[in-house]
């Protein structure tokens, strides 16, 4: 059990995919202008790379070495397809404002990275939580990153004015990609002062 | 059992994209109604608020009000003649998937259905479609009874988020529309200038900065779908009184 715990938590702290592996950046500073996007786009990859990395799991000991990588991105491409789809038809608003990135999920590195390093030589079940735990702490970050980018760009939470009440003017910069990256390194930057074993010598 | 050999490799594969075509055309097939429910509400929604009509949220009730505060929509040929209904009674309206269509008949310079949706209160909706810098861009302009642009709304499908986007964004851009009007007499009905129009001229706007690309493909988009309609303006300037020959009818 102890084991089962360390594949939950490790992705989320010690071996988080965007802090830590550096993974999925380009994502993380696209969609991260408002709240409600960084949500939904944290739900749709949890989903992907949960049920993708469940299904290649479930695949492992069929799958011909030989063309392994396409397989997977076969199954990774029909998750995709799927939650876009799913979105198109229940969540239209937000789907339009995710525009391509929700097809770009397909190119996260996160997905077939966890596959390929851990759906393909494990059980289902501990893969699914694996993939699981990984879109956790992609999401965790995506969030923290759109709260304070929504925060101080367009003084709003969810679209929610919080900060027009005490004149705050908006800042611009904090709208635009370069802004999401300086975030990012301070996030970086806050988890290796406290996990000092994530310090390179 | 061998995974490693070529025949099984090839079955293997086989079987697995059929499986994975065969899910995907059961989800697509079985969402569509929903998903063309929603581009129907959208392409709605932003009609309505170019017309500076109430857009309500949800879309059953955009398409009621809709249906309350439309007189008529029907499609003219580029000679300007009617040549097609569109049902008011079931919101019928073309998508930008269909402005697409008739955006290359308008290149071809026939054949084409061009959408009107006439309101009660005179205002006249023509959409516009053209290329942005990524992709297509698209709108819809509303026209009052007397010439003037009542207002307009803007869309796109991949232009830069606060730059190209703020055609969608900004409602600034898009209000500075209201009160022009369109000068055929003009090579460009309408001018979107970049650097800032020149004061006091009648049919020109403020480009958007650091995306002057966008802008002129909306210029491009705007004056090519305009030209189309110039029989439509120039025929019926009384408009007031079509609706209300329309509405004695009902």
């Amino acid at each position: 059990m102890a084991n089962l715990k360390e594949t939950i938590l490790n992705p989320i702290l010690k071996g988080n995919p965007i802090t830590v592996l550096v993974l999925g950046i380009c994502s993380s500073l696209a969609v991260t202008v408002e709240l409600k996007g960084a949500c939904v786009m944290a739900l749709s990859v949890i989903a992907v790379t949960g049920l993708s990395s469940l299904v290649v799991s479930l695949l492992r000991n069929t799958i011909p070495n030989r063309v392994r990588i396409i397989i997977q991105l076969v199954v990774v491409a029909m998750m995709v397809i799927l939650v876009d789809q799913v979105l198109k038809a229940f969540a239209y608003s937000i789907d339009k404002q995710l525009s391509v990135y929700i097809g770009l999920i397909i190119t996260n590195c996160i997905v077939m990275g966890r596959i390929e390093a851990f759906a393909l030589g494990n059980k289902p079940i501990p893969s699914l939580l694996d993939g699981l735990a990984n879109g956790v702490g992609y999401g965790i970050i995506l969030i923290i990153v759109a709260f304070f980018r929504e925060l101080f760009g367009s003084g709003t939470l969810f679209g929610f004015p919080v900060l027009k009440a005490i004149g705050y003017t908006n800042n611009g910069l904090m709208i635009l990609p370069p802004m999401a990256l300086i975030i990012l390194g301070c996030i970086v930057w806050a988890q290796r002062s406290i996990q000092k074993d994530l310090q390179e010598k | 059992m061998n995974t490693n050999g070529n025949i099984y490799t090839i079955v293997y594969s086989t079987i697995i994209v059929c499986v994975v075509a065969a899910i995907l055309a059961f989800a697509a097939s079985s969402l569509k109604p929903l998903q063309q429910a929603n581009e129907k509400a959208e392409t709605i929604s932003q009609i309505l608020s170019a017309a500076k009509l109430d857009v309500p949220s949800g879309n059953d009730a955009i398409i009621n009000s809709y249906k309350e505060q439309i007189a008529e929509a029907y499609t003219v040929s580029l000679d300007g003649e009617k040549n097609g209904e569109l049902s008011t009674a079931d919101a019928s309206v073309c998508t930008t998937s269909g402005l697409k269509a008739q955006n290359y008949k308008i290149a071809e310079g026939q054949g084409a259905a061009l959408p009107v949706y006439v309101f009660k209160n005179g205002v006249r909706v023509v959409p516009i479609y053209g290329a942005g810098l990524w992709g297509p861009v698209w709108g819809y302009v509303a026209v009052n009874p007397d010439g003037t642009i009542c207002g307009a709304t803007f869309d796109h499908a991949s232009e830069t988020p606060g730059l190209g986007g703020k055609i969608k964004d900004e409602p600034s851009f898009r209000a500075q529309l209201e009160g022009k009007i369109f000068d055929f007499s003009d090579v460009k009905p309408i001018q979107i200038v970049k650097g800032g129009a020149p004061e006091g001229k009648a049919n020109a706007i403020d480009a958007i900065s650091g995306a002057t690309m966008t802008s002129q493909g909306l210029e491009d988009a705007i004056n090519v779908w305009i030209k189309a309609y110039k029989p439509v303006f120039d025929a019926a300037p009384a408009c007031g009184e079509c609706t209300e020959s329309e509405s004695s009818e009902n």
